[in-house]
């Protein structure tokens, strides 16, 4: 596949079925989801062939795609990706695919628009994490973001009005502090080198003098971006915004949406401001405490699942930010495969409670006894979660933790002493919720649920657990990839301690 | 090659079962049974080639499971006498398990899955057994975790099963808690997780005592919560509530077995730690042996008995490995390994015919069921320890090398918990197969294969202490010590010990067989000791109303609390309403009247002019 431009194609696939969708009708539901089958499977096989295909020898970026856009203020469409990059890729690719079918069976009105939105957001995801350019990174960000408003707003459940609102809301104030940052970096790399450009390569050759400078900027970017990751206290937007959203939407939501925070901050902040990483990173590695321990707590007493996962979600994510500000090769490929694993657990995650939500109008976990009796396929899928959740080997989720806690222990021993009781959190509300609702007797009211039986119910969660499994059983599949755009990033980072301290 | 078939077979086993053949219920149990007797030969090789070189070197092999720059992680083999001798125990053990589980489980539903749980948990404890590096024995620690959950919870519909599996996940993670940051601390000091490199490093004198007496304490933790020793002992007596041959494997011969496992693996970290170390390891391996005897006293479940009885031989085992006896605590453990199965299948054999755990619902069964009452009596002959039952030999070689170490508080202990084991193990064989029929129905035989796996235990559970015979060259401890242990005191420990086990088989057989004190007068008589025993010192309650439901609970509570009121309620909501409010104010600007806006217009041009003029 020399000279095809794997990287657009990805892109470009799911731009291209929304405008084929645009001018489907309506009623003709079958073609509709074929469609979004198609074109997500096609992203699935590219993203895929990218992570095999890429040479970890040779590392940096690759599959590189460059066209000058304007000229004079320095904008190209280049798009390139390394091992971080290529993991985020793969995920995206998964969560929207498996994402496709539990929409085929979760939602009944309004097909076409929902797709639609669906691919949008997902090309825009996909666009982050290709680009280059901090512009089209930009410009992504908030295709990526936008979406969500819609796709929570109509086909969204309880509270719907509020979360959407507070979700776009906190998003697109981030997203402007974010914005701030960029311009800046552009503005200030262009005056030193006297060559403007938003070319994310290029501005990385340039070397800030001023420290001053870097832990300045780095301010807006990491809270920019840290709002999406979420980093606490900024988190409040996130469970809400999970609960309210349909199931397919939850799973980008968490699965990915919450990663393209982190990504920012690893693939812009640190990068490109080393100094400002050095300087801030001790900080989130105290903020992330919040986010693991008190996120893990609240996440322990909420009885609805969707809130329970949404509080887990802002927990795990505090492992990743632990694993980033840590600054080690060990600690930061832990982190980038966590956003991994977790982006994976938490969209099976968000597809069960869906899948048993849409029959049972209920998530309360008090409301359910001995549903295994009835769903024994979705009870043995939601213990697999569960277990990947609270960090059981042989689970995509122990490797990076496992990575992070080692990387860590080091830094921050409190920290990562915090981060292991953690998993003792997140197994008590995990094992809890599958003794209440999938254990017991089963009761009289939920005799009329359905397991899920046909392929098309059953696809999302079997891709979804194996993925799983095969990264927990084999995790050098990813980390070796993953590994090859840690290594430059940390030295980097770590390089400007030695200059600094020397 | 062969020994990573240990490995693959089982967890093919399980996959097989799990995803294809889960609807042949016959062929699964094949296929799960087949596996385990396969890893049993397989490891004939091994157990024979250590046994005829006993000083051979250890044989590794290893593959690279996952290489960053600042971590190597390997997958590997570790053979050595220690391994094989567990290799045996578990597959041997395991084997007969099997077979005897395809007769117990006869007829019920959940059969394949049964058996695929068996075979996962097959897989996972003979990772740890085979584990060359800590990591490896984390991973497969917790699979076991894993299969024990599953199988405890093999009956989930039951409130009691669900909870008790939740129960037994969740302590033995706290003890992980503390494993896992012992590994990180070991690994920090040495730059490696492999057991013999890590061996030789502490060898050269590279780790600092405090580094040594931290990390030899946060890696006893695991065996805390996994060999279930006081104060995490909570989770193995609920753990009865999975079917009797898995309490049998896992929660008696097998599993609990690893955490003590673990300790004569790292036995070279407790050596060259500062002393307290090993101290904590023998006094709360004592201390949980003397508790569990106790409250065993006041118990009435064929299988809760038998459980708090395991909890005193693990107590024995930790015990003996802090003061030093590696090779006899390895020799109770396997002995333990025979003779408790051996109970736990008899027991289950006893359940099965009566469909009652309550020993005062039996009753002169013996009469009824020959096979099963011998081999129970010659199970709990060996767990008391009469000479020449096989637990005499290892409890002896524990109470020596307590003795030899000087820990003589340890040891009177150590005798009082013989005395005690004497009295409630002894009580369990008079109340249910002798004295008067108290039970309802028709209690018969079970089938031969469940009985044969009873004789086939009962034969080891009554000669293999035999290995270790004083004066045996070469004895059970040249393979496991390398030398062969010399026998100070030996006489007179096993002269008491025997005097001492004898007189609590007469004071159970006064009180229980005899009539001569009524059980029930005592009960009356010592009645707040007896609730205090029966509530088994209100450790349970503690953990469940005060850690749980106050502490760890409450805690989430609050966090709850400040989330939704001070941070969404108070901030969020907060900030919202005061941009809205300022929005209506300034609404209030926007009259849509021409005239007004041309006035501020002419306002705002007057101010600038004036600005510009004077300014």
């Amino acid at each position: 596949m020399e000279g095809f431009p794997v990287l657009s194609a990805i892109i470009l696939s799911p731009l291209i079925a929304v405008l084929i969708l645009l001018f489907v009708r309506e009623e003709r539901v079958d073609l509709i989801r074929g469609i979004a089958v198609v074109s997500t499977s096609i992203t699935l096989i590219l993203s895929l062939y990218l992570l095999f295909a890429y040479d970890t020898t040779k590392g940096g970026f690759q599959f590189e795609e460059r066209i000058e856009w304007v000229r004079s203020l320095g904008i190209t469409y280049h798009l390139g990706v390394d091992g971080i990059s290529i993991a985020m890729v793969v995920l995206t690719a998964f969560v929207i695919f498996t994402g496709v079918f539990v929409s085929w069976v979760g939602i009944t009105h309004r097909i076409k628009e929902h797709y639609i939105f669906l691919l949008l957001l997902v090309a825009g995801v996909f666009g982050v994490f290709t680009s280059l350019d901090l512009l089209f990174f930009y410009l992504f960000y908030e295709l990526a973001v936008i979406p969500m408003y819609p796709l929570i707003g109509i086909w969204g459940s309880a509270n719907r009005q509020y979360a959407t609102m507070k979700l776009t809301l906190y998003l697109s104030f981030g997203a402007v502090f974010a914005l701030l940052g960029i311009l800046s970096i552009y503005f200030t790399a262009g005056q030193i080198t006297g060559k403007y450009t938003f070319d994310l390569l290029e501005i990385n050759k340039v070397i800030f003098p001023s420290r001053l400078y870097q832990i300045v900027v780095f301010l807006p970017l990491l809270f920019g971006f840290g709002v999406l990751t979420p980093v606490a206290p900024f988190h409040s937007w996130s469970p809400i915004g999970h609960a309210a959203a349909p199931s397919a939407v939850s799973m980008l939501h968490a699965g990915v949406l919450m990663k393209l925070g982190a990504y920012g901050i690893i693939r812009i902040a640190m990068w490109l401001l080393p100094e400002g990483a050095q300087f801030w990173m001790p900080v989130v590695a105290i903020l992330c405490l919040i986010n693991i321990f008190y996120g893990g707590l609240v996440a322990m007493t909420r009885k609805d699942m969707k809130f329970m996962i949404g509080y887990s979600s802002s927990s795990h994510m505090g492992y990743v930010l632990l694993g980033m500000a840590s600054l080690n090769y060990v600690s930061m490929n832990g982190a980038v495969l966590l956003m991994f694993a977790h982006g994976i657990m938490t969209a099976l995650a968000f597809a069960l409670i869906g899948f048993v939500y849409d029959q049972a109008h209920t998530r309360m976990t008090y409301d359910f006894s001995g549903l295994a009796h009835r769903m024994p396929f979705i009870a043995v899928a939601f213990a697999v979660m569960g277990f990947a959740s609270a960090g059981l080997p042989g689970l995509a989720n122990f490797v990076s933790e496992l990575l992070i806690f080692v990387g860590s222990f080091k830094v921050y021993p409190l920290q990562a002493v915090v981060a292991v009781f953690g998993i003792i959190v997140t197994a008590t509300y995990m094992l809890r919720a599958i003794r209440n609702v999938f254990f017991c007797e089963l009761m009289e009211e939920w005799k009329h649920l359905k397991d899920a039986t046909t392929f098309v119910e059953r696809l999302p969660y079997v891709v979804l657990i194996a993925v799983l499994l095969i990264v927990g059983f084999y995790p050098s599949i990813l980390v070796d990839v993953i590994n090859t755009g840690v290594v430059p990033l940390i030295d980097k980072i770590n390089g400007v301690t030695q200059v600094a301290g020397g | 090659m062969s020994i990573w078939l240990l490995l693959l077979i089982p967890l093919i086993a399980t996959t097989t079962i799990t995803l294809i053949t889960r609807r042949h219920k016959d062929l699964s149990s094949y296929i799960s049974i087949g596996a385990v007797v396969l890893c049993f030969i397989i490891s004939i090789k091994p157990i024979l080639y250590f046994l005829r070189n006993p000083h051979a070197e250890p044989l590794e092999q290893s593959f690279t499971w996952l290489n960053i720059p600042g971590l190597y992680v390997e997958i590997g083999t570790l053979l050595d006498p220690l391994s094989v001798l567990m290799l045996f125990i578990v597959t041997f053990v395991g084997s007969l398990i099997h077979i005897y589980s395809r007769g117990y489980m006869h007829g019920d539903p959940g059969y394949s899955r049964f058996f695929a749980c068996l075979s996962l948990f097959i897989f996972a404890m003979l990772g740890i057994v085979l584990a060359n590096n800590f990591i490896q024995m984390f991973i497969f620690w917790e699979l076991v975790g894993l299969a024990s959950y599953l199988l405890i919870g093999y009956y989930f519909e039951k409130p009691s099963a669900a909870d008790a599996a939740k129960k037994a996940f969740l302590v033995n993670r706290v003890g992980d808690f503390g494993f896992i940051l012992g590994i990180f601390v070991i690994f920090y000091a040495t730059g490696t997780f492999n057991f013999l490199a890590i061996e030789k490093q502490i060898e050269a004198g590279n780790v600092g005592d405090w580094t040594l007496l931290l990390a030899a304490l946060l890696i006893f933790c695991g065996v805390v919560g996994k060999s279930a020793q006081f104060p995490l002992h909570v989770w193995l007596p609920d753990a009865m509530e999975g079917p009797t041959p898995v309490s049998a494997l896992i929660h008696a011969a097998t599993m609990v077995a690893a955490g003590v496992y673990l300790l004569a693996r790292t036995a070279f970290l407790y050596h060259a730690a500062p002393p307290e170390a090993a101290m904590v390891v023998a006094y709360i391996g004592g201390f949980t042996a003397l508790l569990a005897a106790t409250i065993a006293l006041a118990q009435s479940d064929i299988k809760r008995v038998i459980a708090y009885s395991t909890l005193a031989s693990l107590g024995y085992m930790v015990m003996a490995m802090g003061v030093g006896g590696v090779s006899a605590g390895m020799l109770y453990l396997t002995t333990h390994a025979f003779f408790k199965a051996l109970l736990f299948l008899a027991a289950g054999s006893v359940i099965h015919a009566l469909h009652t755990n309550d020993i005062w619902k039996m009753g002169g069964l013996y009469r009824k069921m020959k096979i099963t009452g011998s081999t129970f009596g010659i199970g709990a002959l060996a767990m008391i320890g009469v000479f020449p039952f096989s637990g005499f030999f290892a409890k002896d070689e524990i109470l020596v090398a307590t003795l030899a170490s000087g820990n003589y508080v340890l040891f009177i202990g150590g005798i009082i918990t013989a005395f005690l084991i004497a009295i409630f193990m002894s009580k369990l064989v008079f109340v249910t197969f002798f004295g008067e029929e108290r039970y309802e129905g028709h209690p018969h035989e079970s089938p031969p294969v469940m009985t044969v796996p009873l004789i086939i235990l009962a034969f080891f559970a009554a000669v293999s202490g035999f290995v270790a015979l004083p004066g045996l060259e070469p004895n059970f401890s040249t393979y496991i010590d390398g030398h062969v242990e010399g026998g100070e005191g030996g006489h007179f420990v096993a002269i008491l010990s025997t005097l001492v086990v004898l007189a609590g088989i007469l004071v159970a057989w006064l009180i229980y067989q005899r009539g001569f004190v009524r059980a029930e007068v005592i009960a009356n008589h010592c009645h707040p000791l007896y609730r205090v025993l029966e509530n088994r010192f209100y450790i349970d309650d503690f953990y469940d109303r005060v850690i749980v439901e106050r502490i760890y609970n409450g805690i989430g509570r609050a966090f709850n609390f400040t989330e939704i009121h001070i941070i969404i309620g108070f901030f969020v909501n907060g900030s919202a309403f005061i941009t809205r409010e300022i929005g209506k104010a300034l609404r209030l600007l926007t009259t849509g009247r021409l005239q007004e806006y041309a006035l501020l217009m002419v306002g705002g041009v007057v101010i600038l002019l004036f600005f510009f003029i004077f300014g």
